[in-house]
């Protein structure tokens, strides 16, 4: 039979792989949809605008992309910050976040696609780093180091959050402010200022996961759009405003995905996600580990 | 006035618009003016379930497709004239609405916008895999020159489209002023509230999206005849998604006028951008302005005249 192991076990491993990745690019909508239910679908334009700056940096001084992600993460929490302070008097406070507020950030993400669009034109970006090339081999499993660093790096990051989320006041206050806003207020932490701050930290990931998608893949400005789906399918399937969640949902869509190419070709990956999400929609709208 | 004597009114209003069209003897107003009619369409099929229900829609692209898509595989199957293609282009459409609508419309609103943004992907990937229709090489839809009493084809095209104009029109108005109207105001403005007394919210959305769904598909059922050249990514084009929630959040949402405003005010700028500058730039207008206008003028162009006559009046 054509079926071989070999090709069966790869298949999982690459999965994995994109698992670790697809977690990086949706960890931050876990936590601005699942916990401060902000919609934001422009997520995937600052992921793409993450990947423009990893990429301008590595074409003029050579720096690393994944280095220059972690350094621009305070320069995202402040373009979040300032997001949802608009988000917030505009619509928030005013109750209009579900019709205006969604219009708001598809608005935002049109406008950053056409923008790189003008000032780039549609050519695919790529970067260089010595880790973009080579493979590890163990046995019959390959293990390409431009997956396995986002990888690795991603699942860094769901640690450091996931410790920040639980050990500290404010990210204990995060989590709060989904469950009960009024305790929160009790308790003398402001619920805006403790939805700025998450919010913040939800456009600082893009950063990372800008640097890790133009690490894997050539960009260019529309191919945010194929992430949204994507995002919002993990962030279902896991189960809103769960982290670990989130990282359980990536890595089986990773996994569906990289069989579906392997087995029916590339073309058809991107129904993958969001045939999934309406399954999920439609059976277990609570997602896996759902609160 | 009645809706038999609006509708009366906006036909008279299309024929003349049609003759003045015709007046200026330029075949480029019928293929600029054949785009702002059909976001006309667009505009108010979206705020029927947008504008009236609160539901947001950001797959327009996908309903409209759908009935381009529906047209090139009759075309292809058996030729059948543009009025019975609309017909099927709109039950196509209306019916993945209503399919849509049952698989996502018990949960909140912001799991239907996130699975409309999802269908448009799931489907244009099934159509560049579908050979029959194109796949990702696009079809060619040749169109005859003229047709027997109107003349040019692209004259023909421009007709029907304004009688889809009027239709959704009319459509838009009536439900505004039925009971049907107040249902989906009593869901826009408090659903749980809607729910509790009585009113049957579910069923009242899905009339709703399937309505609008079917608009959509019918507006796009005469495009692979004006535009020749049929591929995925013209007809599942992100400009339809945007325009068409940006027509009616510019214009105003809560009644008919505001998205036949915002699309004739936008469409006709964009026509304008697009010759004069660039086709990117005049997308960018529209981000802009859509971002611009929900943060400033949430009510659209219509809310601001009307709140400057309440306040005369006092």
């Amino acid at each position: 039979m054509g079926l071989s192991f070999d090709l069966l076990i790869n298949a999982v491993v690459a999965g994995i792989l994109l698992g670790g990745f697809y977690t990086a690019v949706t960890i931050g909508v876990s936590i601005s949809f699942g916990i401060l239910d902000i919609v934001n679908i422009a997520h995937p334009a600052f992921i793409i605008l993450g990947s423009y700056i990893a990429y301008i940096v590595n074409q003029t001084f050579g720096i690393d992309p994944i280095l220059t992600s972690i350094v621009m993460m305070p320069v995202f929490y402040l373009l979040g910050a300032g997001v949802y302070q608009i988000y917030y008097e505009a619509f928030e406070k005013r109750g209009q976040e579900s019709l205006r507020g969604l219009s708001f950030f598809f608005g935002l993400l049109f406008v950053t696609e056409v923008t790189l669009i003008l000032v780039f034109g549609v050519d695919y970006r790529y970067v260089e780093a010595w880790y973009i090339g080579p493979s590890w081999h163990l046995g019959v499993i390959d293990l390409p180091l431009r997956m396995l660093v986002p990888c690795l790096v991603a699942l860094a990051l769901f640690g450091a959050l996931q410790l920040f989320l639980s050990q500290t006041f404010i990210g204990r206050a995060i989590s709060a402010v989904a469950q009960d806003q009024l305790a929160l207020r009790l308790m003398a932490a402001s619920p805006t200022r403790i939805k700025r701050i998450a919010f913040g930290i939800s456009i600082a990931t893009t950063a990372v996961a800008g640097a890790l998608l133009i690490v894997i893949q050539p960009v260019e400005p529309s191919v945010g759009r194929e992430y949204i789906g994507r995002v919002f399918a993990i962030c279902v399937l896991g189960g809103l405003g769960s982290l670990p969640g989130t990282v359980i949902g990536a890595m089986l869509l990773g996994i569906v995905e990289s069989f579906t190419s392997t087995f029916y070709g590339p073309s058809w990956a991107p129904a993958v996600a969001f045939g999934l999400l309406l399954l999920t929609l439609a059976f277990r709208p609570a997602g896996l580990l759902g609160r | 006035m009645q809706n038999g004597m609006f509708l009366l009114v906006s036909a008279v209003v299309a024929v003349a618009v049609f003759f003045g069209a015709r007046l200026v003897n330029n075949d480029y107003v019928f293929f600029a003016g054949y785009t702002v009619l059909q976001f006309v369409v667009l505009a108010t099929a979206w705020n029927i379930l947008g504008g009236y229900t609160g539901y947001v829609n950001f797959g327009s692209a996908a309903f409209f497709a759908m009935g381009a898509y529906s047209t090139v595989f009759f075309h292809k199957l058996n030729p059948l004239p543009i009025p019975v293609l609309i017909l099927i282009g709109g039950v196509v459409s209306g019916v993945v609405g209503l399919g849509m609508g049952y698989l996502t419309l018990r949960l909140r609103g912001a799991f239907f916008a996130i699975a409309t943004l999802a269908l448009a992907v799931v489907l244009a990937t099934f159509v560049v895999n579908w050979d029959y229709v194109g796949g990702s090489r696009g079809a060619y839809i040749i169109r005859p020159n003229e047709i027997a009493p109107i003349g040019p084809y692209i004259q023909y095209l421009f007709l029907l489209m304004l009688s889809l104009v009027v239709l959704a029109l009319a459509c838009a108005r009536g439900i505004e002023r039925s009971q049907l109207g107040y249902g989906f105001a009593t869901i826009r403005d408090d659903e749980l509230a809607a729910e509790a007394s009585g009113v049957p919210t579910l069923r009242l959305k899905l009339v709703a999206t399937t309505l609008s769904g079917a608009l959509m598909g019918m507006a796009g059922a005469p495009f692979p005849y004006y535009i020749g050249y049929l591929q995925p990514s013209s007809a599942f084009g992100l400009e339809y998604a945007v325009n068409s929630i940006a027509m009616p959040m510019i214009g105003g949402t809560t009644s008919w006028v505001g998205p036949l405003i915002g699309a004739v005010l936008l469409g006709s700028l964009q026509q304008i951008a697009t010759v004069t500058i660039s086709s990117a730039v005049n997308l960018l207008i529209v981000g802009l302005l859509l971002v611009g206008f929900v943060i400033i003028a949430p009510n659209g162009i219509v809310g601001r005249v009307r709140d400057r006559l309440r306040r005369r009046e006092k």
